[in-house]
């Protein structure tokens, strides 16, 4: 990666012109990802005087800014008691300590990386993302769309009164996930997300509908856990066969549903 | 760039330019115990702790960490030699190549977390890689250390 300039707005209004001044120019988050790249950065904007780094507790919602890193929602009281833990329990595998001190929530979202842990955890929760310019969206929604050249504010999780459960299986501790789940049921509506498919976070729309309208017996959820393996696309990449992952989405989707019903 | 860092306790201000990252800057610097593993975010050679949180420098742009307090292995070396002797005991230091990544890292594990348990030990050391020793020799020493059974 090569960086020419480098600036640290104090706005987001200015960020979002010099974002858009040159093709090259890109944001910083905690540059875990980006220091792999080959990237020629023009100019580096640092998003760090913005004010953007926390995790709150509204009336109805929880608000997680772009610049809260991994370790902040791992050791965050409102996110461990809140949402069964699972935001927590999706980013405290990841790597290390020194890693998680540096890794944002904003970078992650926004780049949509098919690999990610916290994007199926958070997905399971029915956030919405701020984006400077293109303003409030579903996350579903920003998952399958993407944005150009905008900027991640934070992220917004509606309080509910909820279950849930995040599953994954990994080759070895610290290594990407070769497949994850994040089950939640708020009421009788259930939502199955499975991300790393290599593909990014998705739900499970059609098992997660029958879900909710089902008696939650045995036969129930083993049909719910081959519905999501059916309906959702699985790849092969260097960590797993496309075959071998829809095998474990079963059985990761009946793991997440029992431990929301227990 | 011009950058103002607090590095052990002493203000240093440092010419840098906008893509080198803080390893390099310390060790350009004298901090050789700064370690350079894999320079890919994975090994953990180069924890140093920034604004007293363990952090990869090998991934920190200096110019982000203008105006902070940068603490090295030269900056804790009582705590630190007080960590290496129960590696030693334990025959867990070998090539040592990683051990100011890792002792950084216990530092920060012992202000982090009271009376971890073996699990949360093992947890809390996942970033910190090594080569040579195995990790058994390490963790009976780090527990020795924390005075865990
Ligand atoms: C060795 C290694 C192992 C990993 N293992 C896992 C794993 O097991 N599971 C997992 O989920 N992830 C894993 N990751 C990926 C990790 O989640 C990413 O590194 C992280 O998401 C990037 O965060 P960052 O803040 O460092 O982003 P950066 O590297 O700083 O940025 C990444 C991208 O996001 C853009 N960006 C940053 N902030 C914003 C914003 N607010 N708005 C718009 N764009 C923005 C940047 O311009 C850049 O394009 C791993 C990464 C590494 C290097």
């Amino acid at each position: 990666m090569r960086i020419n300039n480098y600036v640290a707005p104090d706005n987001l209004a200015e960020a979002y012109l010099v974002l858009n001044e040159h093709n090259s120019n890109t944001v910083l988050g905690g540059c875990t990802y980006l220091r792999l790249t080959s990237k020629n950065i023009d100019t580096a904007i640092d998003l760090s005087r913005l004010g953007l780094r926390y995790i709150e507790e509204t009336a109805d919602a929880v608000e997680i800014g772009a610049l809260a890193t991994y370790r902040d929602i791992e050791v965050s009281g409102i996110l461990q008691s809140l949402f069964s833990g699972v935001l927590p329990q999706s980013v405290m595998v990841i790597v290390g300590v020194q890693f998680r001190n540096l890794a944002t929530v904003g970078a992650t979202v926004y780049s949509r990386y098919g690999f990610s842990d916290l994007n199926t955890a958070l997905l399971a929760l029915n956030p919405e993302v701020v984006l400077y310019h293109a303003g409030r969206i579903p996350m579903a929604l920003f998952l399958e769309q993407g944005a150009s050249k905008d900027i991640l504010e934070k992220v917004i999780i509606p309080k509910a009164d909820l279950r849930a459960s995040f599953k994954y299986l990994r080759n070895s501790s610290g290594d990407y996930a070769i497949l994850n789940v994040a089950v939640a049921r708020s009421r009788d509506e259930w939502k199955i997300v499975v991300g790393a498919r290599p593909f990014r976070a998705m739900i499970a729309a059609e098992a997660s509908k029958c879900l909710s309208g089902s008696r939650l017996q045995k036969e129930d959820i083993e049909r719910a856990a081959k519905t999501t393996a059916d309906e959702l696309e699985f790849g092969t990449n260097m960590r797993s066969s496309r075959e071998y992952r829809q095998a474990v989405c079963e059985v990761l989707v009946q793991r997440a549903i029992q431990e929301v019903i227990s | 760039m011009r950058i103002t860092l607090w590095i052990n306790d002493r203000q240093q201000e440092l010419e840098v330019t906008c893509d080198e990252f803080l390893a390099e800057t310390l060790r350009n610097n004298g901090y050789l115990s700064v370690r350079q593993g894999c320079s890919t975010t994975s090994c953990g050679l180069c924890t140093v702790w920034m604004d007293d949180k363990p952090v990869l420098s090998c991934s920190v742009l200096s110019v982000m960490a203008n105006g902070k307090r940068i603490t090295t292995i030269e900056g804790v070396q009582d705590e630190a030699r007080a960590v290496a002797g129960f590696l030693v005991g334990e025959g867990a230091e070998q090539c040592g190549f990683c051990i100011p990544g890792l002792v950084m890292t216990v530092l920060a594990m012992k202000k982090d977390l009271r009376q971890p348990t073996a699990e949360q030990i093992v947890h809390y050391l996942n970033g910190n890689l090594c080569r040579c020793s195995g990790y058994m020799g390490q963790l009976r020493g780090i527990k020795k250390y924390l005075g865990v059974e």
